[in-house]
């Protein structure tokens, strides 16, 4: 019964695109990926004009979806953390503050949030010929903030001897382990680590050859009433508006699982570690932090989630990520809406399913160390 | 008197120490008090650096000076214990009393001392605070949207009736108090779906939807004298063919323009907006995406393979997507999945839309309810000779939406801050409306304004919502 009507459905619907698209003169077909765009992208992070394809049209708008999602992430995940521990601390000042920023921030609608930093915030910035630099080198204007770049030289040296660092100081951690469980000795592996991550990139300084000098954003006047600066890397007010709203509201939510977190630890895990001499640090270590991360990780995982998909109102303040490029310019200029729409869902769909695919799998392997 | 160890504070030397350690934090907080209300600097003399870390310096070693374990000052310990435990503690709540002393000035004054009240025109606007004209000259907009100034009225009257007939379930008497569930699930989403589609919009769409309502009546009233063995079967055919029966085969409507309410003209849903409109999406939405959320939490977990597969993909599909994609397929996407002569009007569209959206997540928040639940609660109910909707009509579902309430409460609020979206189909609730009102030649520059008087509409909407759903929780808290 379920299958005939199911059948039936999708059958009506097919019939009814087939002949709406004959009557509007429309082809069904992915071949316009390889046509040439002739459309413009303000901001992207691979070269890209209108002369290239469709399809690279939609890697800009992932690529400028995944740059924000991960800014977002990084800024939401450490405001989060912070302000989920003050939500625990005793300090009832400290306590009520980190309250009262949860309570006020996801009580608002993003897209308000986002509005608010890009049209009302942001604009009240100054013009770029009347910015004063930060520390001398960055400037943040009303057309976006302008950093220095970074200009290496033999980049490759360093880039090879940050992963050596991070492969020995895995190595490290395996022997100390083995060492903890065969004779019982500590080794101090965070000074270890933290010596290694820095002496060994230092090192590719002085004897790798590699070398980096910055260039810093210079302003040059366009006009008599219209400046710009050049150099450096820009980037545009959307950007930091979107990112800005997106990590402030997320990390709300994130807030909380980190609480639900250390607060579902119970009181007599953290009583029996103190009973047995541990000391407070210890206890936080080795006793709360690997429970807590077990309730945290998976609602932490869907926040981000989250985040990116929220990233996708980018749209309503013209950010070109892949909604606004892809869905928006690519779908008016080809009409080919079944196509484009099904794509971009297609797209976060995998987005989402692959993490949560990752997600399942990490909780197994966590819930195996469990009684 | 024994000498005294400035290093190190104890109880042999209380009151001084106490008197010292006040005396500083007071100095401390006056000077940032005076600082931030009346732009004093009493320390002006001493160098930039030094004068604005003075306070800080000031207050620490105050609040070093009144740490004393055990003073056996009632106040003293407790404020030892909860803003001065230690250095590190005693820091961040002297920044965290310097933040809120500094920006509560700031604050009032472009809130209420320096903002503008009066009048009607920008002109009044000068001052460097908050011009509230802006948003008094464009409350009509900021409600209503687009509609008619002198057709308001509708809107008005249909919420405070809707507000009423809501408020009926806290007059209930006991007697009529186990109506009260299909009162709200049935009846009332009825009477509001009434009051919406025809008194607010008027004009034709009465005739679209009068259709379906009366194939809907008839139906069921012809469903009584069905046998229960055919009742499915009738349900899933009958008002349908008597939808397409009346709409296409019986000439209906010179009947109906009878029945034609006079003197209420057609407004468009294009022209709702504002306030009003985030009202009517939210509420309509809720109410659709709960039972359909729940049908597919059961389906979930139902023992069909088809039917849990299905259930399965329709979640997953529309948990993984965003609002926004969701809301572009429905405006340029599904029309053309429909026959070329039939037409849903946008606003209808954007609710499907958003409650099929939510409803995925509803799902799954009952599912995790569900899921709670011991084995032993469905095993009890089906040896009492229950049947599948039985036992989760009676026995399961209540036990585990009372579970879920915090979740589904979360759900609700997520949908309701995800209405002002609805600008992707051309609908402009309120924060749509800012967004245009924004742009309009005679009021540029007040932005600020608009979105700061949305978010605190919001913040009381959606802040109201959190508190009712933590009260309906501790209400119906059950120990197990």
């Amino acid at each position: 019964m379920t299958v005939i009507a199911v059948v039936l459905v999708f059958g009506f619907f097919t019939y009814n695109a087939q002949v709406n698209m004959e009557s509007r003169g429309i082809d069904f077909g992915y071949g316009f990926l390889s046509q040439e765009s002739s459309f413009d992208v303000q901001f992207s992070l691979i070269e890209y004009d209108g002369s290239h394809s469709y399809f690279r049209a939609y890697l800009v708008g992932l690529l400028n979806t995944i740059l924000v999602s991960v800014i977002g992430i990084f800024f939401a995940t450490i405001l989060g953390v912070i302000v989920g521990i003050a939500r625990l601390s005793p300090n009832y000042l400290i306590n009520k503050f980190a309250a009262f920023y949860v309570e006020f921030f996801r009580n608002i609608p993003l897209l308000l949030q986002i509005f608010f930093w890009y049209f009302a915030a942001l604009r009240a910035l100054p013009l770029p010929q009347d910015a004063e630099a930060m520390f001398g080198i960055a400037f943040l204007t009303i057309k976006g903030l302008y950093v220095p770049a970074f200009i290496w030289q033999n980049f490759n040296i360093f880039f090879y001897s940050i992963i050596a660092a991070i492969i020995a100081i895995i190595v490290i951690r395996i022997q100390a382990k083995k060492l903890q469980e065969t004779q019982g000795k500590q080794t101090p592996v965070l000074l270890i680590s933290i010596g290694l991550i820095l002496i060994l990139p230092v090192l590719s300084f002085l004897f790798g050859g590699v070398k980096l000098s910055f260039e810093v954003p210079v302003l040059k006047q366009l006009a008599t009433t219209s400046f710009i600066y050049e150099g450096g890397v820009s980037l545009p007010p959307e950007l930091i508006a979107l990112a800005l709203s997106l990590s402030l509201y997320t990390a709300t939510f994130i807030a909380e699982c980190v609480r639900a977190g250390i607060q579902g630890v119970g009181k007599g895990q953290k009583e029996a570690a103190a009973s047995i001499g541990l000391t407070p640090n210890q206890v936080l270590k080795l006793v709360v932090m690997p429970q807590a991360l077990r309730i945290i990780i998976p609602p932490t995982t869907n926040q981000y989630l989250n985040l990116t998909k929220n990233s996708s109102l980018a749209a309503a303040i013209a950010y070109p990520d892949l909604v606004l490029v892809f869905a928006g310019t690519a779908l008016m200029q080809t009409g080919k809406a079944i196509e484009i729409v099904s794509i971009t869902m297609f797209t976060y769909l995998t987005l989402s399913i692959s993490i949560s695919i990752l997600m399942n799998w990490y909780n197994k392997k966590i819930a195996i160390t469990e009684k | 008197m024994s000498k005294i160890n400035f290093l190190k504070p104890d109880k042999t030397n209380l009151y001084t120490f106490l008197y010292l350690g006040l005396f500083l934090f007071f100095i401390s907080v006056l000077d940032v008090l005076l600082n931030s209300f009346f732009s004093l600097n009493i320390t002006g003399f001493l160098p930039g650096f030094l004068s604005f870390l003075l306070p800080l310096i000031l207050g620490f070693i105050g609040l070093y000076f009144i740490r004393i374990e055990l003073s056996g000052i009632k106040q003293l310990d407790l404020l030892n214990k909860h803003i001065n435990t230690n250095n590190f503690n005693a820091i961040l709540s002297l920044l965290i009393i310097f933040i809120i002393l500094k920006s509560i000035p700031p604050i009032l004054s472009w809130f209420f001392i320096d903002a503008s009240f009066a009048g009607d025109s920008k002109d009044v606007c000068t001052g460097t605070g908050a011009c509230w004209t802006y948003i008094k000259v464009w409350m009509r907009r900021f409600m209503y949207g687009m509609y008619p100034n002198g057709e308001q009225w509708r809107i008005n009257l249909s919420f405070i009736a809707l507000a009423l007939l809501g408020s009926v379930g806290f007059f209930a008497t006991d007697k009529f108090k186990k109506y009260l569930t299909l009162y709200y699930v049935v009846i009332y989403p009825f009477i509001a779906f009434l009051f919406i589609f025809f008194f607010i919009s008027g004009g034709p769409v009465f005739f679209d939807f009068s259709y379906g309502i009366i194939a809907a009546i008839l139906s069921i009233i012809i469903g009584f004298f069905i046998p229960n063995k055919f009742k499915f079967y009738y349900f899933l055919i009958v008002p349908f063919a008597l939808y397409i029966l009346l709409k296409y085969f019986i000439f209906f409507e010179e009947y109906i323009e009878l029945g034609k309410l006079d003197g209420l003209n057609w407004v468009e849903t294009g022209a709702w907006g504002g306030l009003s409109l985030t009202f009517i999406i939210s509420f309509f939405c809720l109410i659709f995406c709960f039972p359909i959320g729940m049908a597919f939490a059961l389906g979930r977990r139902s023992g069909f393979p088809l039917i849990r597969y299905i259930s399965i993909g329709f979640i997953e599909f529309w948990r993984g997507v965003p609002l926004i994609t969701v809301l572009f397929m429905s405006a340029v996407m599904f029309p053309m999945f429909l026959p070329a002569d039939f037409f849903i009007d946008k606003l209808v569209r954007c609710i499907i839309a958003i409650s099929l959206f939510e409803a995925a997540y509803v799902a799954e928040v009952i599912r995790g309810g569900l899921q709670a639940l011991p084995r032993g609660q469905y095993e009890a109910a089906k040896s009492l000779g229950m049947g599948y909707w039985r036992m989760h009509i009676f026995v399961i579902l209540p036990q585990a939406l009372k579970l879920v309430i915090p979740g589904i409460a979360n759900t609700f609020l997520a949908l309701v801050k995800d209405t002002p979206l609805i600008f992707v189909v051309g609908l402009l609730e309120i924060v749509g409306m800012l967004n245009l009102a924004k742009t309009n030649p005679e009021w540029l520059g007040f932005a600020m304004e608009g979105y700061v008087f949305a978010a605190i509409i919001f913040w009381i909407i959606c802040y109201a919502m959190s508190k009712y759903s933590y009260n309906l929780e501790q209400k119906y808290k059950t120990d197990r």
